[in-house]
């Protein structure tokens, strides 16, 4: 078992003894990443790219090295490839709306999952209104997984962008980008990976991943929230118009029209999140330093612990694979004649934090035949402890309920 | 504890067995609430009789406050007339927190068994007020209620 037992006192929030289970949707802070922001706050706060004065250029390097970390972090081959947004969502808008208002139009097809977080679905299906392009789901199997052999046969030369999920929310299922990458590009088509639980629970080499555009957020890696990160290979990004227009990301502006500045700042209008880049960087600096691989395995380790213990919890049923193979810290599960909420709610009074309800993924909900789960997720903070608390609390639910 | 406070067994037993479940055959007047934020859904079909609600069917899935809630509404509402159910209403926001335009310095409480109590089993559902994100979840009913009813016309509702 990995011991990592020693992180939990860089997270003052988990002092409180909170059995913080819902990393999937927000991550705590670590005391490095509060001190750095704080730190340059204090000394080196300015705007970027526009000041001439000492502190604007500290600033703007601050900015600029947090962009050079993360390209060096996901293995880009450019730091012009790393574009700086507000998160995972505003990331996928900007290839939905800045690419696909482009290069989609009548008679071509978008292919998504049934997997999805509203996220990296609800951008396309706005697109393909505005643009007549049709929307096609690939199923998941029966145990959680995505269905390989349907999303192959639905690949066609009418398929212009697949949009997939790098790791579910909800499931954890992990699908085989670089394989669908790959199957993708034989039709022309872009790959664009919602990676918003890859990144931080696995790490992503965008180069061996093979998609042309990768989103994901700062919060959810340990980082502030505010500040997420597109990832697009520069000759995917070329063929993208800005999504937004504003200050930054203009070179020239008259009254009627305007020209781009160079990438990656044409994407990034109006000042961007420059403390929280600055947090991000000191995150990326965090889980580097516990290494990519032991946060995985970490997980991998309380996944397989709370998979077991939770096949125990008599009414309990897990949704999505219940073995570890391709799947992440993620699981969610129903209780026979208790509903998500009233779970979460129980858990609570137990000091365990879960998510109860539809985690942003309706059309999967109505797939896997509910409406709500619990769902538990896990990160470097977290321990067997933190387990059996919550089995402890799902027992005391069945016993309330009576179901037990 | 205050858990058994939320889940008392008044509010369990019209979570498993609820009350007037279902459809009508020819609703006189009906309304659909969500609760995007959690899925919590729910359909509320009314018949009149004259100024009083005759029958009345829910159809729904949610947590165990948003179903015993529409459940004990039910029970509540039926028979009774608009203006007794508007003072239901503004009695179960009150008791929710919702609504405190009410003075109730005079008010003997909430305990079901006293004379007059308004809300009888209903009350079961005041444990819900020491857990604000719930609220919703026991307003659901009542909220699509009023939708339903302000969708009835009185031209509608008279037989």
């Amino acid at each position: 078992m990995t011991d990592l037992s020693h992180l939990k006192a860089d997270f003052p929030i988990l002092e409180s003894g909170v059995h913080f289970l819902d990393s999937g949707a927000s991550s705590q802070k670590p005391i490095p990443v509060l001190e750095a922001m704080d730190r340059f706050a204090r000394t080196s706060y300015a705007n970027v790219h526009r000041g001439a004065y000492k502190l604007s250029v500290a600033s703007t390097n601050a900015y600029e090295a947090a962009r050079k970390r993360v390209a060096e972090f996901i293995g880009a081959a450019d730091e012009r490839e790393v574009i700086f947004t507000r998160g995972t969502t505003t990331s996928l808008n900007t290839v939905a709306f800045g690419w696909g208002m482009e290069h989609l139009g009548e008679g071509d097809r978008i292919l998504t999952t049934q997997m999805e977080h509203h996220a990296n679905l609800v951008p396309w299906q706005m697109v393909a209104k505005r643009t007549g392009a049709t929307l096609d789901h690939v199923p998941i199997t029966d145990d959680g997984r995505l269905d390989m052999a349907i999303l192959e046969s639905k690949l066609g030369p009418d398929v212009k962008v697949v949009a997939v999920t790098g790791m579910s929310n909800v499931l954890g299922t992990m699908p085989d980008v670089s394989r669908i990458a790959q199957l993708a590009h034989q039709h022309g088509a872009r790959v664009v990976v919602d990676a918003a639980q890859l990144v931080p629970h696995s790490g992503v080499d965008v180069q061996q991943l093979g998609a042309d555009f990768v989103a994901f957020s700062s919060h959810k890696m340990l980082g502030p929230t505010g500040i997420g990160v597109l990832w697009g290979r520069m000759d995917a990004l070329e063929e993208t118009e800005p999504f937004e227009g504003g200050g930054e990301m203009i070179a020239d502006v008259t009254l009627h029209d305007a020209t781009w500045a160079e990438i990656p700042h044409r994407f990034e209008a109006g000042t961007p999140p420059i403390i929280e880049a600055v947090g991000l960087h000191a995150a990326i600096d965090y889980l580097d330093s516990i290494g990519m691989d032991l946060v995985f395995e970490h997980d991998q380790e309380l996944t397989a612990i709370a998979l077991e213990r939770l096949s125990d919890v008599p009414g309990l049923a897990i949704q999505g694979p219940t073995d570890l193979k391709d799947r992440g810290g993620v699981v969610s599960m129903t209780m026979e004649g208790i509903h998500a909420h009233d779970l979460a709610t129980i858990l609570d009074e137990q000091n365990v934090a879960v998510r109860a309800g539809h985690h942003c993924a309706k059309p999967l909900m109505r797939c896997l035949g509910v409406t709500a789960t619990a769902r538990a997720s896990f990160y470097v903070y977290n321990e067997e402890a933190d387990i059996n608390a919550l089995i402890h609390g799902l027992r005391r639910a069945g016993e309330i309920f009576g179901t037990i | 504890m205050a858990l058994e406070e939320l889940y008392r067994e008044v509010i369990l037993d019209h979570y498993r067995n609820p009350r007037n479940k279902g459809h009508l055959e020819d609703p006189q007047a009906s309304a659909q609430g969500v609760n995007p934020l959690c899925g919590d859904e729910i359909t509320i079909e009314v018949s009149f009789d004259g100024d009083k609600v005759s029958e009345i069917a829910v159809e729904g899935q949610g947590c165990s406050i948003s179903q015993s809630s529409a459940s004990m509404m039910t029970e509540a509402i039926k028979g009774k007339s608009r203006d007794e159910i508007d003072e239901l209403v503004k009695r179960f926001r009150q008791m929710m927190s919702l609504d405190t335009s009410i003075d109730d310095s005079n008010d003997p409480g909430l305990d079901p068994e006293r004379p007059g109590s308004v809300l009888g089993d209903i009350e079961a559902l005041q444990g819900v007020r020491q857990y604000p994100v719930r609220i919703k979840c026991a307003s659901l009913a009542w909220n699509t209620l009023l939708e339903a009813l302000s969708d009835a016309s009185p031209d509608s509702t008279s037989d």
